[in-house]
């Protein structure tokens, strides 16, 4: 009797093959129409998801949406930049089957991302950048980012009310526009509190380096930075370092208070929770999802951390001041006359950038009082 | 917190604070890995083995409280990959090299599988010795507080050194390192030999894991090593298998490392990648200024596969 249950090599290989036709079947006729009602959700991160950086970031606004009836969530951490991540979406929406993915991290996008929105057509990716272009990309493709420039710009004004020195520091990773906007806004919130504040920036090449990140948070503070923030995939380990040599902190990305109570200030974070739900409302209405989404501190892709112990009355104030005006709408960091640090003028008297202007998105300068180079 | 400007005098003191900062992790990887080559094997594994060494001392040390129970916990996973690794190049046919490369792949995956739930709590510090008191100066007394493990690898690099050449342990490693034929004339079993020597290698590597994550950069994360055991192995071939060279190669790793920030730092800010790569352009220098078509490298061990 018993010999019936014992798999003989041909009935392996049967029930091998019925098993992988079942699956090219379910692949090809798409079986998760029958649970429209309950989608699954992937999102994908290049960093462990717990980093107090910017893979922690998003998977907050991930684990925001467990509590949303009908959906599920699949998640997966540490996928490198390589072919890699696109058996991890094909493994996420035929073994889970995912109707909507989030590739999280910039390099996902090219060409791994839109060779599955080739290969899928019935699953919706959106990517987490700006690079989504209407003429050249799929409609089951799209981007949604935040500006978090403004964030930067809070930080620098809780900087500049805090500084003793009137140093600052920037732990930055490479010269991108992004990451020159937030260094500029970081300088530009500290001199709107005292004009004769500088910034040093140290750039360390890569987005997640932690031993060269300990040295550059040393080298700042040895040069006299009291302030420091940064921005590298995850701020830990200069949040840490600085605090143990006695500078205080603004963060970045995400909370990074429990790290250093006493020496955080405030810090610049993602509210993709915000973001998601957004999304995930229309997929549960069946409404089609945006393929372009992008927003600021005042439509609540951006939020501040709480003020921590250290800041003063005057920095309380004032914080509380700008970000009432930038909740306003139409708030501009870089506006006239403003040179960069070698000169140049980057903006005239009366000419102001808000958030959303496209020169913003190609800035390869760092402006007056930035010390620092770009190349 | 008080501040004064030192200026220029940022750069060598960075070098000098970076060097010292930087390298304790270099020094206990390499002459872990001098141990083993001496004997006559390659551990390439020893990347993995740093990198579970940070995630098992940071763990057991948020665990017990201890940085010191944490450092243990690093020398003994250390310990069972190096006797892993010595023990299955023991069968016949096997590739030290192959086997170096899965068990660095294994011990990193191993590190991220278990490490999962350690890169958010804080674990306490290994302790440092303030050796700038003398001074009033903040920077100096900064690069001038000292890890013992800083001490101890530097003890460690000169006691290997006097070793090697002065005792019978260290004639055996070396013999058996030379020629397995003469090892077995002599009546020494050159795999149990090599495996101690893999055990041993492993253990010291595994403490410089901990040194990472329990001291400088100081947390758990899972890039925390960015390759430095690699580099590591690579050092003691430049340091011509001799301890005390190794100690010195790390030395000059680390202040070398620390020259990019610390010239950003003073604003010297143009052609900062170039910086970067000092470590590596002046390896690749001294190997070339070093190395001759008509002998093969001078206090390579004979047995080592790359040199047979």
């Amino acid at each position: 009797m018993t010999g019936k249950f014992m798999l003989s090599r041909r009935d392996l290989l049967k029930t091998t093959a019925t098993g992988v036709a079942l699956g090219l079947a379910s692949a090809a006729f798409p079986i998760r129409a029958a649970r429209a009602a309950a989608a699954t959700v992937g999102f994908i991160y290049v960093g462990p998801k717990d980093d107090y950086g910017y893979n922690q970031a998003h998977a907050e606004g991930a684990a925001s949406l467990k509590g949303v009836e009908g959906i599920s969530i699949v998640e997966e951490e540490n996928v490198p930049e390589t072919v890699d991540v696109q058996k991890t979406m094909e493994s996420m929406i035929n073994l889970d089957g995912a109707s909507l993915i989030f590739p999280t991290s910039f390099g996902y996008f090219d060409p791994h991302m839109l060779a599955m929105c080739a290969k899928f057509p019935d699953v919706q990716f959106r990517h987490c950048g700006g690079m989504w272009n209407k003429d050249k990309h799929p409609m089951n493709a799209g981007s949604y980012f935040g500006y978090i420039g403004m964030g930067q710009y809070l930080n620098g004004v809780v900087a500049g009310h805090t500084t003793k020195s009137k140093k600052l520091g920037f732990v930055a990773a490479k010269p991108i526009p992004q990451v020159l906007l937030n260094i500029n806004s970081f300088l530009l919130g500290a001199r709107s509190v005292d004009p004769a504040i500088t910034c040093q920036v140290i750039f360390t090449g890569e987005w997640s380096l932690a031993v060269k990140e300990a040295e550059a948070t040393n080298a700042l503070i040895d040069q006299g930075a009291d302030v420091v923030t940064c921005h590298v995939d995850s701020p830990k380990v200069v949040v840490e370092t600085a605090a143990g040599r006695g500078a205080f902190i603004c963060g970045y990305h995400a909370n990074q208070s429990p790290l250093a109570p006493e020496k955080y200030l405030t810090g610049a974070e993602w509210n993709w929770a915000k973001v998601y739900k957004m999304f995930v409302d229309d997929l549960i209405a069946g409404k089609p999802l945006p393929n372009f989404t992008r927003g600021g501190l005042a439509d609540g892709f951006v939020k501040m951390s709480p003020l921590g112990p250290a800041v003063g009355e005057a920095a309380r104030k004032q914080f509380d001041a700008t970000l009432a005006e930038m909740m306003k709408g139409g708030f501009s960091v870089i506006k006239g006359p403003l040179k960069s640090n070698k000169g140049a003028v980057v903006a005239t008297e009366g000419q102001a950038f808000v958030e959303t202007a496209i020169e913003l998105e190609s800035m390869d300068y760092l402006v007056e009082g930035v010390v620092g180079s770009t190349a | 917190m008080e501040t004064t400007d030192i200026g220029l005098w940022g750069v060598p003191l960075a070098m000098l604070g970076g060097a010292i900062r930087v390298s304790t992790p270099f020094i206990f990887v390499s002459l872990g890995e001098a141990i083993t080559e001496r004997s006559g094997r390659i551990n390439l594994g020893l990347e993995g083995t740093l990198v579970f060494g940070a995630m098992s001392a940071y763990a057991v040390a948020v665990m017990t409280g201890s940085p010191w129970l944490g450092l243990l916990a690093a020398a003994l996973a250390g310990l069972c990959f190096g006797l892993f690794h010595g023990w299955i190049c023991k069968f016949p046919k096997v590739n030290d090299i192959a086997i170096g490369i899965a068990l660095m792949l294994f011990g990193t995956g191993l590190a991220f599988f278990f490490g999962k739930p350690f890169i958010q709590p804080s674990a306490p510090d290994l302790p440092a010795i303030p050796f700038g008191n003398w001074s009033d100066i903040p920077q100096v007394q900064a690069a001038l507080n000292v890890n013992v493990l800083f001490l101890i690898g530097a003890a460690l690099a000169v006691f290997l050194w006097w070793a090697f050449r002065n005792t019978r342990v260290g004639l055996i490693v070396r013999v058996v390192g030379d020629s397995a034929d003469a090892a077995r004339a002599m009546g020494l079993n050159p795999n149990t030999v090599r495996l101690l020597a893999t055990g041993v290698g492993g253990a010291l590597a595994g403490i410089g894991g901990a040194y990472l994550s329990l001291y400088y950069p100081g947390s758990w994360t899972e890039r925390i090593s960015s390759g430095q055991g690699l580099m590591a192995v690579a050092l003691v071939i430049f340091a011509r298998w001799n301890p005390l060279g190794c100690f010195a190669a790390a030395l000059l790793f680390g202040g070398a490392g620390a020259l990019g920030p610390a010239l950003q730092s003073v604003g010297v800010t143009q052609g900062y990648y170039l910086f970067y790569a000092a470590p590596y352009i002046l390896t690749l220098i001294i190997m070339i200024a070093t190395s001759s078509p008509s002998r093969t490298l001078a206090g390579a061990p004979g047995e080592l596969s790359i040199t047979k």
